[in-house]
């Protein structure tokens, strides 16, 4: 006669990557470098803009970048320009990066040579929100020919951000984009998100969100200082 | 299909607890918040596509839904805010602090041996 029991497991469903990231994070942080991905919906400009950054932060510190795709290598070869060293990740079906596949790309590379790592995510603004990759920050990025109601929408990848880039205001004089809007429904959804505007054509904003990135890596390096004294 | 991997992923999970155990899983218990972002209707046809031809192949999976609870500076109190606005539904204040809500979580197991 079978009997059935009941046994307490308590396991989050992610835990693998929970645990892959973890581990990430660790290996960041003794090396120093700081760790940003970007996410944002397919064509909002993440590529141009880390281009932007890897070719601008190159003078003065050490960059790399990991990007996703389902398909093709075009991105990789885009930010390749910058002459920083950039890898592409294919993940053939899988519609958001997980930490097992940034550790993998890793190989090979020597981290504590790095004050940098941007990585880029395959454009998707839903599956991001449920991995982390290890990184110090989600930076999300919604250009002006989105909806402002776009935080609303969706509210765990914005609410999982430390920062919003508004993208392409260049546009915004031949747009119904209502950027006020935009951000306010951003703070509705993360009262403490950063918000910096920007056009990667005119160079608008630029300087903000490079700054943004230095301030925060220079935090963190007073941290690790302040945790090692 | 993001809903499909989760699913995959709780078999795995079951699988790997019940060869631990022994037995045979006849049901997943699941913790969803809506922060998690998986829905619960999505995850529940995934689960079927994914549990056929596998040992779990006759195990259901039994959601129980779970609220946003966040606490409130303003009320020095947890409520629960109407998601997805993190604000109180009682003097609006903003509570991004958010206690339970975010979880995707395999409770237990119930397994006939």
């Amino acid at each position: 006669m079978s009997e059935t029991r009941l046994v307490q497991v308590r396991q989050h469903v992610l835990k693998q990557n929970d645990v892959a990231a973890r581990a990430l994070r660790a290996r960041f942080h003794e090396a120093g470098v700081y760790v940003v991905s970007l996410v944002s919906s397919p064509g909002a400009g993440k590529t141009t803009l880390l281009g932007q950054a890897l070719a601008s932060l190159r003078a003065r510190y050490r960059v790399a970048a990991l990007v996703g795709d389902l398909a093709t290598d075009n991105d990789a070869r885009r930010l390749a320009r910058s002459e920083a060293p950039v890898k592409q990740i294919i993940t053939g079906t899988v519609c958001h990066l997980e930490a097992a596949m940034v550790a993998a790309a890793l190989d090979g590379w020597d981290l504590a040579g790095l004050d940098f790592l941007f990585i880029e995510n395959v454009g998707n603004l839903v599956c991001p929100a449920s991995y982390d990759l290890g990184e110090a920050a989600k930076i999300v990025l919604l250009s002006v020919t989105e909806g402002e109601d776009k935080p609303l929408k969706y509210p765990a990848i914005f609410l999982k951000s430390k920062l919003l880039v508004l993208s392409k205001i260049d546009l915004l004089p031949y747009v119904p984009f209502d950027i006020a809007a935009a951000e306010d429904n951003a703070r509705r959804i993360h009262p403490e998100i950063d918000v910096v505007k920007l056009s990667c054509l005119t160079g608008a904003g630029l300087e903000q969100w490079l700054g943004w990135i230095e301030e925060r890596r220079h935090e963190l390096q007073a941290l690790r200082g302040a945790l090692v004294t | 299909m993001h809903e499909l991997s989760i699913a995959l992923s709780i078999l795995d999970l079951a699988a790997e607890e019940a060869e631990r155990r022994g037995g045979r899983v006849v049901a997943v218990h699941l913790k969803l918040g809506p922060l998690s972002g998986v829905v619960k209707d999505a995850l529940s046809s995934a689960y079927e596509l994914a549990r056929e031809g596998t040992s779990l192949a006759g195990a259901e999976l039994l959601v129980e839904e779970v609220p946003v609870v966040a606490w409130c500076p303003g009320c020095a109190a947890e409520r629960a805010p109407r998601f997805p606005l993190l604000c109180c539904p009682t003097c609006g204040t903003p509570t991004p602090d958010v206690v339970s809500g975010r979880e995707l979580e395999v409770v237990a197991l119930e397994i006939e041996s």
